[in-house]
């Protein structure tokens, strides 16, 4: 008995050290970059209203500056220094406060003297998760196949570009959303045709799929969108649905159910998707073909057949993110528009564990760095907003190393069944 | 009435005729035992029988009745049900999601229904002797206990007609008992039972009615009773062959490898082996012993610089090694016939006379500066096919075309054949026909009496027994203890099982009267 538990200590020794030293240090830079210039009497207002009137108003949160930057420091400090001694079980835990710490103490200093719409931009955070949490939601279902699908940056293209074609030409949005989602099925069966049919080397025929979306979309826009705009790249967008009494909630109100209909259903997609990848009999299939399609082959299961199926579906909701870029979001495209959220819909993918809430809590956590990206270069901080518009790939970034607990892909990811 | 009849089976991969007008019965209640060495086609022919291969030529049978068997759906429909050599069996999921998977019990005809499917496996259970917690994830259960649950999956779906694929490859001699007394039950209950092998022994203990099977052919069927191993093992080989090792009484002279108090992690970074001690001399084979996933394959890995030890010592010819390079160690005189030949011991697109020369190609005669000596290279590799009986069209051709135990040749003859005094050899006849076992083990003995130290690591006990002058058993990373030759199977068996060695019985140590054989 003895014997195990030193053994666990010394496991544990290296991690709780790094780990304390990184809170501390963070503490240390709060402590420099943002305390110390921050002066007495400075107060954060933070808006806890939208525009709209609420039911009931509530009180903004004004904090003093120089105070809360200061606890925060302090709040990083003392918990590194619990963690070097003593140790905190949880990772998770950890990062939340580091994240939460940093932050808080980042909006409090550089919206110091200025008021601040906290609701604004947490509604503006759900809005950008939102196809990053499609992207990630086709990476969860066809990866979980066992087919790894990079080309959704490409899908998303394809569909933003048809959606917007479609809404503008037929007047009506929600066939612009069904083109779109065709569109996404459809380029996302090439994909499939070639790495199941054909065995293509799976991160290939993804590129290839990219290439082929960024060439032939911009293509198509500079020769043809751009010059009849009105005729064909000029689609309006979904209208915002208040839910009615839901949407009247302080805060949780105009964030989650003041939204248009493609942040709902992205919402619902989530849902459904981990209803259906864990508790009915095609996800148990789904699962077991990407991990060992081998045992399901001979169990009965058609490993092609759920292969085609799942990466199609999951190109549908890489369509539906497609049109949030156009229909969703601005009623135009432009090339390039997506940016890499598809990209970092794999990275929320692999944040989440390869399921679909997981995906979508950390699309979450990409869509708040973003629309903290817009927020700061709104309230001119100092900082060159060039940088400011790297925070949501910096984010990836550090999210891909691992640093918050490791993730296991399906085992099968990416390999072609061979009967 | 048989319930299962196979006629005038055929099936042709290119290149090779895996079955040729193959006719098999099976009645009711009957074990049939199909005996063949590997690539005989018996996994080939099963295959068929499930749905997965279709065949060229032939019908299928069951209850007198023809059938088309298309794919594995059909097969379960039939009843016919398979347990396959290499699990088939998710890792990550739990035991009921894996009965269940391709043949799943709903509620409301949507909504997976766990609890019912796991109270299914519980009567399965029940009555077969079977005992296994629904619950529990494959990943977290011993390979016995997964074999349980591929025989659960089999039951699940009412098969009849069950198909054993080599199932006691991975299993301890207490396991393989275990096994029997589950496959009595099977057939009191009425099923009936193809058991694939290559294990004689076995056959005879357990098989009603024997065929063997030779390079795709039936060579000919015999009733345990009348025929002994001897007989068997030359109708699968098709001549006479040597069952026992032939060897003199070792030498051992002085410590060439020494090992203190060795820790190593895994790739995973989880403890593999926790304080492992052992001597290994000169001109003595040490065995050892174990289930597969005790630890044997770190310890080869650390003793041949593949993983980094954690801490210990590990002494060849009295200087340290634990933090030597590969090469190093190459250099220093040890050879490695790895565990998996095709990962680890060839570069199966190179041609075979690059794989001969793998360590030692930049060295002279076969480097001259950074200059590949293609003529020296060439001619060694002709002297070895020739010297080591490499069955291959030329040196040329890439070590990929070449079968098994040609393959598993040629790393012998690249380890052999430069001077060496320790000899690692991890499972060094796995898979391989008895023919070229016979050959394997003769030339590890030559060198042992060579005056080469020999560490040989086998889950194949009968490999042990017939080779080792030592036997070491390892349990959970330790060597629990150090048996002489001639130990009885039943006092490995145990060991390896984790009974603790003060806890053998006599009984358990006795040994048996006659030489040690070997078997297949």
């Amino acid at each position: 008995m003895m014997n195990t538990k030193t053994t666990l200590q010394s496991d544990d020794m290296r991690p709780r050290i790094v780990w304390g030293i990184v809170l501390i240090a963070v503490g240390l830079l709060v402590l420099f970059l943002f305390a110390f210039s921050t002066e007495a009497g400075q107060v954060t207002r933070f808006g806890l209203n939208e525009a709209k009137a609420d039911a009931f108003v509530i009180p903004d949160l004004v904090l003093p500056s120089q105070a809360t930057t200061y606890a925060m420091a302090l709040v990083l400090i003392a918990v590194g220094a619990f963690q070097m001694a003593r140790g905190v079980k949880s990772n998770s835990a950890l990062v939340t406060v580091l994240a939460f710490c940093f932050v808080m103490a980042f909006l409090v200093w550089a919206a110091r003297d200025k008021s601040f719409s906290l609701v604004g931009m947490l509604s503006s955070s759900f809005v950008r998760a939102t196809p990053i949490a499609l992207a990630a939601l086709c990476g969860v279902i066809s990866e979980r196949a066992g087919v790894t699908n990079i080309g959704i940056e490409g899908t998303m293209l394809f569909a933003a570009q048809v959606s917007v074609i479609v809404g503008t030409t037929t007047g009506s949005l929600w066939l612009a959303l069904l083109s779109a989602i065709l569109t996404g099925g459809l380029i996302a069966a090439l994909h499939a045709f070639l790495v199941i049919k054909f065995k293509v080397d799976q991160i290939i025929s993804g590129t290839a799929v990219n290439i082929l979306g960024a060439g032939t979309t911009s293509f198509i826009s500079s020769r043809f969108l751009e010059k009849n705009i009105d005729a064909l790249n000029n689609s309006g967008t979904f209208p915002a649905i208040s839910i009615p009494l839901l949407s009247k909630i302080p805060v949780l109100g105009p964030v989650l159910f003041d939204n248009t209909p493609i942040v709902y259903l992205t919402m619902i997609l989530v849902v459904i998707l981990h209803i259906v990848l864990f508790y009915t009999p095609w996800g148990l299939r789904t699962r077991a073909v990407g991990e060992h399609p081998k045992a399901a082959d001979t169990l009965g299961v058609n490993v092609f057949l759920t292969r085609y199926v799942n990466v199609i579906v999951g190109g549908m909701f890489a369509g539906i993110g497609g049109a949030y870029f156009t229909i969703g979001s601005v009623g135009r495209f432009d090339e390039i528009m997506t940016a890499g959220k598809g990209f970092i819909g794999l990275a929320a993918m692999i944040f989440g564990k390869w399921t679909p809430i997981g995906a979508y809590t950390s699309s979450l956590i990409f869509g708040f760095a973003d629309s903290l990206q817009v927020k700061l270069q709104i309230l001119q901080v100092g900082i060159p907003p060039e940088f400011l518009l790297m925070a949501p790939y910096i984010v990836t970034m550090i999210v891909l190393t691992g640093v918050v607990g490791k993730a296991v892909a399906p085992a099968a990811d990416g390999v072609a069944y061979e009967k | 009435m048989p319930v299962l009849e196979l006629r005038g089976i055929t099936k042709s991969f290119p290149g090779v005729l895996a079955n040729q007008d193959i006719n098999l019965t099976l009645e009711k209640g009957e074990i049939h035992a199909l005996l063949g060495e590997n690539g005989a086609g018996k996994t080939t022919l099963m295959n068929i029988l499930y749905g997965l291969y279709r065949p060229n030529e032939g019908e299928i049978l069951i209850n007198d009745q023809k059938v088309d068997i298309e794919g594995p759906s059909d097969a379960i429909a039939r009843g016919i049900g398979m347990v396959h050599q290499h699990f088939m069996l998710v890792p990550v999921m739990t035991v009921t999601e894996n009965v269940m998977l391709g043949n799943e019990t709903t509620r409301n005809g949507v909504f997976l229904d766990r609890e019912k499917v796991s109270k299914r496996i519980r009567e399965i259970s029940d009555q077969y002797g079977l005992e296994v917690d629904p619950e529990a994830y494959i990943k977290d259960l011993p390979v016995g206990i997964q074999q349980r649950v591929e025989i659960i999956k089999v039951l699940y779906r009412q098969a009849d007609i069950l198909i054993f694929d080599e199932p006691t490859a991975v299993l301890t001699p207490q396991e393989v008992e275990g096994l029997i007394k589950i496959i009595r039950s099977l057939i009191a209950s009425g099923k009936s039972l193809i058991f694939i092998t290559h294990k004689l022994k076995e056959v005879l203990e357990v098989a009603d009615r024997i065929t063997v099977l030779r390079l795709g052919r039936v060579v000919g069927s015999a009733i345990p009773g009348q025929v002994d191993e001897r007989k068997l093992a030359e109708m699968m080989v098709g001549r006479e062959v040597n069952l026992v090792v032939d060897k003199q009484i070792a030498q051992p002279k002085e410590a060439v490898l020494e090992v203190k108090d060795l820790f190593v992690r895994d790739e995973r970074d989880n403890p593999a082996i926790n304080g492992l001690s052992f001597t290994v001399h000169s001109g003595e084979v040490m065995g050892v012993a174990g289930v597969q996933g005790n630890g044997q394959t770190e310890l080869v890995y650390a003793l041949t610089g593949l993983l980094r030890s954690a801490s210990g010592s590990i002494l060849l010819s009295g200087k340290d090694i634990h933090k030597s390079t590969p090469r190093q160690i190459i250099e220093q005189g040890v050879a490695h016939v790895p565990e998996d030949r095709q990962k680890h011991g060839l570069v199966l697109s190179f041609p075979l006379l690059d794989n001969m020369v793998l360590c030692t190609y930049y060295q002279p005669p076969f480097a001259k500066g950074v200059n590949m000596q293609e003529k020296i290279i060439i001619q060694n590799g002709v002297e070895l096919v020739k010297q080591f009986d490499v069955r291959t069209p030329s040196v040329f051709v890439a070590a990929s075309t070449l079968s098994g135990g040609n393959q598993q040749k040629v790393i012998v003859a690249r380890e052999f054949s430069r001077p060496i005094k320790l000899l690692i050899a991890s499972q060094p006849t796995r898979g391989l026909d008895v023919g070229s076992i016979e050959y394997i083990h003769g030339r590890i003995i030559e060198k042992r009496d060579e005056g080469t130290a020999v560490l040989v690591v086998s889950s194949e006990l009968d490999e042990i027994i017939a080779l080792s002058d030592r036997i070491a058993v390892m349990y959970r990373g330790r060597i629990v203890d150090i048996l002489p030759a001639g130990a009885t199977k039943e006092h490995l068996g145990l060991l390896m099982a984790g009974v603790k060695p003060e806890d053998i019985p006599e009984s358990a140590k006795k040994k048996s009267a006659g030489p040690v054989e070997k078997v297949f």
